[in-house]
């Protein structure tokens, strides 16, 4: 049982959970995940961690509940308990010293970036960060984010915050100049995000990764159920990734693949009609 | 019993029949399809045993049990006796009362077998573990040595790790698992189907091990959570067991289309996490009306038995050489094709075809014909020219088997591992690093239970002499 400490709501339906998991705080690094069983009966999700405090033995999940099980997990008060919390899985970021980095992220992707970007930070690059959201509810951690930044580049579909339109905008604005054009490119967020930002920097071949998030259950290889075409190759996001070569990632087949159970109901449908005279 | 049976009594008995489930119940629900001896019978056949003094039977055993003489208790109708030589001699018997290819081990060699049929040794075992559970009460709780003080850590809670566990703790030593998923028993959990082995067996088992001191921790996972290094650090001998682990890909086209699994993810989701099984289970599973399973094995057998029991009208074995040389256990054949599973023989995958809406939709395959005997010994497959047909298929499980999980050995670099990733460990179960020992389907590749066992049972002895 792991208990959770605190949850809060940072924007509609994303929440911050603390969650106490002392073996995984201590061992977990910038772009790893966890697979979180609430209870049992309950479905295996991949979470990112986002963050970890190793001497309170706790690390951080970013959960957007989008889904029957990730409300369920989002109900679970401070105090409550997980009853599975596995990892850290997946490899982690491979930070390098790039010079000039932009980090993208989009909607809870954000979440999944900050560790991410903290970390190239950290390891002494440049960090241009640019964040995309439906609206302004949707931005998170553009404070936390700016406090490593160079600078925060907020982007909103409705234009009630930063720049009206999308995250790839900013992007074509700093490739416009040798000045602000980035040596590498880290974009974490929804498939069609992912997708438009890899096509935008393949032209000029800039390094581009992205973190994906497929389907999963065990998250240590053994289903290979989270495979991922890359370069052609089937990959495995919980043991091979879960960041690839943005340029190789096939993300037609991620995007069809996700929907594999929201439109599993409608298949049963047409089985049906098929079987019947 | 007062007067001892004649051999020649023992030998006018015919072998028993295991009671099943009929097929047209079974392949619409999970109920085990072997229901079990009675006491009666159980004891009828037991009294076939001609208690030969070369007991064969036991050289035929992974393990080693003491065959002869638990059956010998069992025909006198001394049921605890009989449970505390099977109990003590094996960590999980009434698992493997259930799924070992005894026909190929204890049974091959019964002496009985050469004229006539083997003594059920494996309807006996499950009978008298299924005896012993039901009746804990009358079994004396089993005494341990006093505590060595020294500490195991066993990686994997499969049936290597329990096995290992066992004897190690019944040797005084303290044992932990670590176990990766979020429950225990690893294959026997999450690959073999509640239909040959009920999840409540294997709760059982597990419970009678903690009983013992055996301790679990589960969503630990070495070579992630905590390393090969930290595990020897903080113990005093490691037994890696974590399984064979990546599924092997079928390398066609269309293997990424939605309905295709591997046997691993299709297993894992119903058996482990009760899709299409419990009605209270969160994790879906596509049910598939024209079902295609890939392979001849005993993996391949569970997934397309699973397929009819959610629903498959059409559930399919898909094989590429002839029945005679699937690797799959006789009964297991025998059992699938009565619940109406066809067995499309000589015949390979070639490609997996859609309709264009990112679902599968057919198998395209490929005639085979048998050619001369290939480095496994059996003939090998070889194609007929321009025989290419479609299958209508919407779910296709692809169980042709597992490579090496890579995890654990990936973060212990000093660790020996063959080309496939397996780690290189003799029969005692060394591996190169002191105080590190390996046994089960991480060694072996993609082996049986019972095998597992016995390599636990091999290591816990091997750990034992190194820890003295």
């Amino acid at each position: 049982m792991f208990e959770v400490v605190s949850n809060d709501i940072l924007a509609p339906s994303l929440h911050r959970m603390v969650v106490r998991a002392p073996r995984v705080a201590a061992s977990r690094k910038p772009g790893q995940f966890v697979i979180v069983r609430s209870a049992p009966g309950e479905e295996r999700i991949p979470l990112t961690i986002g963050d970890a405090d190793k001497a309170a033995g706790t690390i951080t999940l970013f959960i957007q509940a989008i889904g029957a099980s990730t409300r369920t997990i989002v109900a679970i008060p401070a105090g409550g308990f997980l009853r599975d919390v596995a990892g850290p899985l997946g490899l982690p970021t491979h930070i390098e010293q790039w010079g000039r980095v932009a980090c993208i992220g989009g909607g809870v992707g954000t979440a999944v970036l900050y560790p991410l970007a903290k970390a190239l930070a950290e390891a002494g690059n440049e960090v241009t960060t640019i964040i995309g959201g439906r609206a302004d509810a949707y931005i998170i951690l553009k404070d936390e984010l700016a406090a490593f930044s160079k600078e925060v580049l907020v982007t909103t579909e409705d234009g009630s915050m930063g720049r009206k339109g999308f995250v790839t905008a900013e992007l074509a604005d700093l490739m416009a100049s040798p000045d602000t054009c980035p040596k590498a490119v880290f974009a974490i967020g929804p498939v069609p995000m992912m997708r438009a930002v890899a096509e935008l920097t393949r032209p000029q071949s800039i390094t581009t990764i992205v973190s994906l998030n497929p389907i999963m259950i065990d998250g240590t290889g053994m289903c290979g159920g989270c495979r991922v075409l890359v370069g052609g190759q089937p990959k495995f996001a919980c043991v091979d990734g879960p960041e690839f070569d943005g340029h190789q990632v096939d993300f037609e087949n991620l995007f069809d693949r996700l929907s594999t159970y929201r439109s599993h109901e409608a298949a049963d449908c047409k089985l049906n009609r098929q079987v019947k005279p | 019993m007062t007067v001892p049976m004649t051999t020649k009594e023992r030998l006018a008995i015919d072998r028993v029949r295991m009671p099943e489930l009929a097929a047209t119940i079974r392949s619409t629900n999970f109920e085990e399809v072997n229901r079990g001896l009675t006491r009666e019978e159980a004891i009828r056949e037991a009294q076939r045993c001609i208690q030969c003094k070369n007991r064969q039977c036991v050289a035929g055993c992974p393990v080693g049990v003491s065959i002869p003489e638990f059956i010998g208790r069992l025909a006198e109708n001394d049921l605890p006796g009989a449970a505390r030589i099977l109990q003590h001699d094996n960590a999980l018997p009434a698992v493997c009362g259930r799924v070992c290819p005894q026909e190929t081990q204890c049974e091959a060699k019964c002496v009985r077998g050469i004229k006539g049929e083997a003594v059920a040794i494996g309807y006996l075992e499950r009978f008298v573990a299924d005896w012993a559970m039901e009746n804990s009460a009358q079994l004396t709780t089993e005494p341990l040595p006093p505590a060595t003080g020294k500490k195991v850590a066993v990686v994997g809670c499969g049936p290597a790790g329990l096995t290992a566990a066992g004897e190690l703790a019944r040797a005084g030593h303290g044992v932990v698992i670590f176990e990766a998923l979020h429950d225990t028993g690893g294959v026997l959990r999450y690959g073999i189907p509640e239909f040959r082995l009920p999840k409540a067996i294997i709760d059982v088992e597990v419970d009678r091990l903690r009983a013992i001191g055996v301790a679990i921790e589960c969503n630990v996972i070495i070579g992630k959570t905590l390393t090969l290094a930290q595990l020897r650090q903080d113990h005093d001998a490691v037994f890696i067991a974590n399984g064979a682990g990546l599924p092997t890909m079928l390398n066609i086209s269309g293997e990424n289309l939605k309905g295709v699994y591997s046997a691993n993810e299709y297993l894992t989701r119903v058996n482990l996490m009760g899709a299409g099984r419990l009605a209270d289970a969160s994790t879906p599973i596509i049910r598939g009306r024209n079902v295609a399973v890939i392979g001849g094995g005993n993996t391949a057998m569970d997934c397309v038995r699973t397929a009819r029991r959610l629903g498959a009208e059409r559930a399919m074995i898909i094989y590429r050489r002839s029945e005679a040389e699937m690797p799959a256990r006789v009964e297991e054949i025998k059992h699938a094709k009565e619940e109406g599973v066809e067995f499309l023989m000589l015949t390979a995958p070639v490609a997996i075809l859609s309709e264009g809406d990112g679902w599968a939709a057919s198998l395209r395959c490929q005639r085979m014909e048998l050619g001369e005997p290939d480095a496994s010994g059996r003939r090998k497959p070889v194609p007929v020219e321009g025989s290419q047909y479609d299958i209508p298929a919407d779910v296709i499980i692809n169980a042709v088997g597992t490579g090496a999980n890579p995890l654990l050995t990936a973060t212990a670099p000093d660790l020996d591992v063959n080309k496939w990733g397996n780690i290189v460990a003799g029969e005692s179960g060394l591996t190169n690093l002191e105080g590190v020992f390996a046994g089960g389907d991480i060694v072996r590749g993609g082996a049986t239970v019972i095998l597992a066992m016995g390599d636990g049972k091999q290591a816990a002895a091997t750990i034992s002499a190194f820890l003295a």
